[in-house]
């Protein structure tokens, strides 16, 4: 019952009796062939299964990968492609991310993991000085495009300082290179195999709490989703929401309630932050005339601060009310007192109210 | 090769000590003419192991009693314990942990922070470049010490008139690698060409060796539009794919855990080929250096990391850098094998990247190479190095510790090189380095798109827009912009 009670006030719905599926899955027509019921961490083994499967020059190393790794999304590889192609690394985040570059430098397909995003700082460095700058400053003689890092990031509930970051934003200030965010299980899959495949190097987030949380159907077969289209995953025409990540159930859960009081929500997953799709927003801005954005980040200096700005710059006479952020605290992620850092159901819901009232 | 061996070797002897009073930066290092204790070339038969692969009988380098092999089982291999026993009362007693069996002692003992001698430094040529008698080393052929003699006084004035040029403002910056031209030369010349060299900053010498030219070399420092990296970095920042020579970047030590993985690679494939990284002494501090030394002995990768310990970084002498006695002793830390050689020494760093270059090949691991020089120049044109050292240093190791010098009294003693010669090489670099920085300076610098692309592998809208939005202010402010760049 505590456990339920931990998902319910997470999701902002007080006591849950079941779980439902994620309702933001659209399982369209891709899922042509078999589509199985599986939770996120799953959908991420059958990505790198299939990586792996298609590309014999592609490799997946990290920390503790072997076995199958902590959060199992690594699972069965090594057994199934051989300790030469899956294999752990010693505990060095530098390392990691320096000799990914050098195998995807070679024109392998690099597949590091960072076992807690918490813990890529070490590799900054190489990611930022290196990877992000390999092709153009060799005068795209050489290139590590072949590097995808993946790495859990967000609230688990009780993760404190150091395994609920979120640190995208220090990424999506990066040229060079990508940042991507799934938000579901069938999302995950396509996205990730696009990152890998993608000519450029890529750093993948993977929401930590919908690891086992989030259940969807996702085909069996190999997809791919593109990189750079943000999603309108719910028409509206009020206000816009734009978000990423395990925090679109909490937007979602903000729309339906608001929806009770009138209000038409349009909610878009960015999924690609760098390079992001200002488009797809700005559309739905020129719509609605509002945009609301919230991410689990501090607010300060927050990705939400690049697509108000970009926003307000486009759309600055369409605007009926300020660009709102529901965010997190400018804290370090606190333990107990998480509940009031995280940007709720109820903050987000208040300040769709505000803003469609302004 | 005949006269010079019957030199009595205690004459020899006596002339070295003489001469190593000045020992390398750090303190006097004794100098091991025959590399007797150590990894010798040519020493007996092929020798196989248990498993079949050629090993040496020195057996006491196999230090990999405690290594685990990732391809193998992880449990300890039983046989190589007796390697390790004392020979007091211990030898029964043992104790298994993860990492292995170890026997233990009831006698606490520290061991020493450092060993009662430094870790001799290999050398074949005494300081005027006599053969050393006695010595291990591997013969190189008249067309391979004149094309090295030949690239070394290219290397030197190249340096000198690049640097010159900076100093006329003419290139924006230049950094030489005088004092150390035998280390890029001799390195380069006992690799093969597909072996893939990520350097530091300080070894052009590589890229001269396998072709690169003079034009090319000016080409990037003028950032015109024939430069490979169009224009993006700072002069000495070349790269090379063709010649298999990785883009520099100015953060150092990156490039050390890149190298393990590219190594990893070569592995994957098969390939008859290592990779050599490059580090200076102040670049083993960094965390990059422990990353990527681990790595590639984790993963039992061909790479020979390579340093060159020339007593300073900038203005940071060796002895405010580490504690440890340089940089060789910290291969055994990893498990890497190593070696200590005079990198003044043409003729002994040729030896030792030759056997380093084999063993990481054939056995499938890395290897440390440390050799002791010393940064003649500033460390480049934005340092003036006798504001932190005395000027009677430099000019020292310039005149009676000249790498250049040394090695050509040795091709010339053996006939291979004539003044003549010399005259003639100097005049001609001399000549078509001045043409080719004239070329340089006048070619164009590449177009505004080049600034936009590249970035990724195709521009997103972003940079579009970007780019539009540019070029509507440049025709608007043309004066704000440099006129040799086309729009």
């Amino acid at each position: 019952m505590g456990f339920r009670n931990i998902i319910g006030r997470r999701l902002g719905l007080g006591l849950v009796r079941r779980r439902k599926p994620f309702s933001t899955a659209t399982c369209d027509g891709d899922g042509n062939g078999n589509a199985k019921s599986i939770n996120l961490y799953s959908a991420i083994n059958q990505a790198l299964h299939i990586a792996l499967e298609t590309d014999n020059r592609a490799f997946v190393f990290g920390e503790d990968v072997s076995f199958g790794g902590v959060f199992r999304c690594t699972t069965g590889l090594a057994d199934r492609f051989g300790k030469a192609r899956v294999f752990n690394t010693p505990l060095c985040e530098q390392g990691i991310v320096g000799f990914g570059i050098g195998l995807a430098a070679m024109g392998n397909r690099a597949i590091a993991e960072i076992q807690f995003a918490d813990y890529i700082y070490p590799a900054f460095d190489q990611i930022v000085n290196e990877a992000a700058k390999f092709r153009y400053r060799s005068g795209n003689q050489f290139n590590c495009g072949g590097l995808t890092i993946r790495a859990p990031y967000g609230a688990v509930g009780h993760g404190g300082h150091y395994h609920s970051q979120s640190p995208e934003a220090f990424f999506c200030h990066v040229p060079g290179i990508k940042v991507v965010i799934p938000r579901s299980p069938r999302q995950a899959k396509g996205l990730l195999l696009s990152c890998i495949r993608d000519p450029n190097p890529v750093v993948f987030f993977e929401p930590k709490w919908l690891y086992r949380l989030a259940v969807e159907e996702v085909p069996e077969h190999d997809y791919m989703l593109p990189l750079s289209e943000a999603e309108v995953i719910r028409q509206g025409s009020d206000i816009t929401l734009v978000g990423w990540g395990a925090q679109l159930s909490v937007m979602e859960q903000a729309c339906n309630e608001a929806e009770k009081d009138g209000i038409s929500c349009e909610l878009i997953d960015l999924k690609t932050l760098l390079p992001w799709d200002k488009e797809t927003v700005e559309a739905s801005v020129r719509k609605t005339g509002r945009v609301l954005i919230s991410h689990e980040a501090p607010v300060t200096g927050g990705f939400g601060a690049e697509i108000s700005a970009s926003i307000v710059e486009r759309c600055f006479l369409r605007l009926e009310a300020p660009v709102a952020r529901v965010c997190g605290l400018d804290t370090p992620f606190p333990l107990v007192f998480e509940p009031f850092y995280m940007p709720t159901k109820n903050k987000i819901l208040d300040a769709i109210k505000a803003t469609v009232n302004y | 090769m005949a006269n010079w061996l019957r030199i009595s070797s205690r004459t020899v002897a006596n002339h070295i000590k003489k001469r190593m009073n000045k020992g390398f930066m750090g303190g006097a290092v004794h100098v091991n003419q025959s590399s007797g204790l150590w990894w010798g070339l040519n020493r007996g038969g092929p020798v196989s192991d248990r498993n079949g692969r050629h090993i040496d009988p020195l057996a006491w380098n196999r230090a990999t009693f405690l290594c685990v092999q990732r391809f193998k089982s992880t449990l300890a291999e039983k046989q190589h314990d007796s390697f390790l026993s004392s020979d007091s009362d211990d030898d029964n007693q043992s104790v298994d942990f993860p990492g292995g069996k170890v026997s233990y002692t009831s006698e606490m003992s520290f061991i020493s922070e450092s060993s009662q001698t430094r870790v001799p430094c290999y050398r074949v040529l005494d300081d005027d470049g006599d053969l050393i008698s006695d010595c291990d080393f591997q013969q190189v052929s008249k067309e391979v010490a004149v094309k090295m003699y030949s690239n070394m006084v290219t290397l030197q004035i190249m340096d000198n008139i690049f640097y010159e040029a900076q100093r006329q403002g003419r290139i924006s910056f230049y950094l030489t690698s005088a004092g150390e031209e035998a280390i890029s030369i001799a390195s380069a010349a006992a690799l093969s060409e597909q072996d893939i060299i990520l350097p530091q900053y300080r070894e052009p010498g590589i890229l001269l060796w396998r072709g690169f030219t003079l034009q090319e070399f000016a080409d990037q420092c003028f950032g015109n539009k024939a430069d490979y990296g169009k224009g993006r970095q700072m002069p000495i920042h070349y790269g090379s794919k063709k010649h298999n020579f990785f883009t520099i970047s100015s953060p150092i030590a990156t490039q050390l855990p890149q190298a393990a993985g590219i190594a990893y690679s070569l592995k994957m494939d098969n390939k008859k080929a290592c990779v050599v990284s490059y580090i200076g002494d102040g670049g083993t501090s960094e965390g990059d250096f422990h990353a990527g030394l681990n790595f590639a002995a984790v993963m039992e990768a061909p790479v020979i990391f390579f340093c060159r310990n020339n007593g300073w970084a900038i203005s940071t002498n060796v002895s405010e850098q580490f504690r440890s006695d340089g940089i060789v002793v910290k291969g055994r830390a990893y498990g890497i094998r190593s070696i200590r050689v005079d990198g003044n020494d043409a003729l002994a760093v040729y030896s030792a990247v030759s056997a380093a270059r084999e063993m990481a090949i054939n056995e499938q691991r890395p290897i440390l190479i440390e050799a002791l020089t010393y940064r003649v120049g500033h460390h480049s044109t934005s340092d003036d190095s006798t504001k932190y050292r005395q000027l009677d240093e430099i000019v020292y190791w310039k005149k009676a510790r000249n790498p250049v010098n040394r090695f050509r009294n040795w091709v010339q003693s053996i006939g291979w090189w004539s003044e003549q010669q010399e005259t003639q090489l100097r005049n001609s670099v001399r000549k078509q380095l001045l043409e080719a920085i004239q070329v340089a300076e006048k070619t164009e610098k590449p177009p505004l798109s080049e600034l936009f692309t590249d970035v990724y592998d195709h521009p997103p809208s972003n940079l579009e827009e970007q780019e539009k939005h540019l070029r509507e202010t440049v025709t608007r402010h043309p004066k704000d912009y440099p006129s040799d760049i086309s729009v």
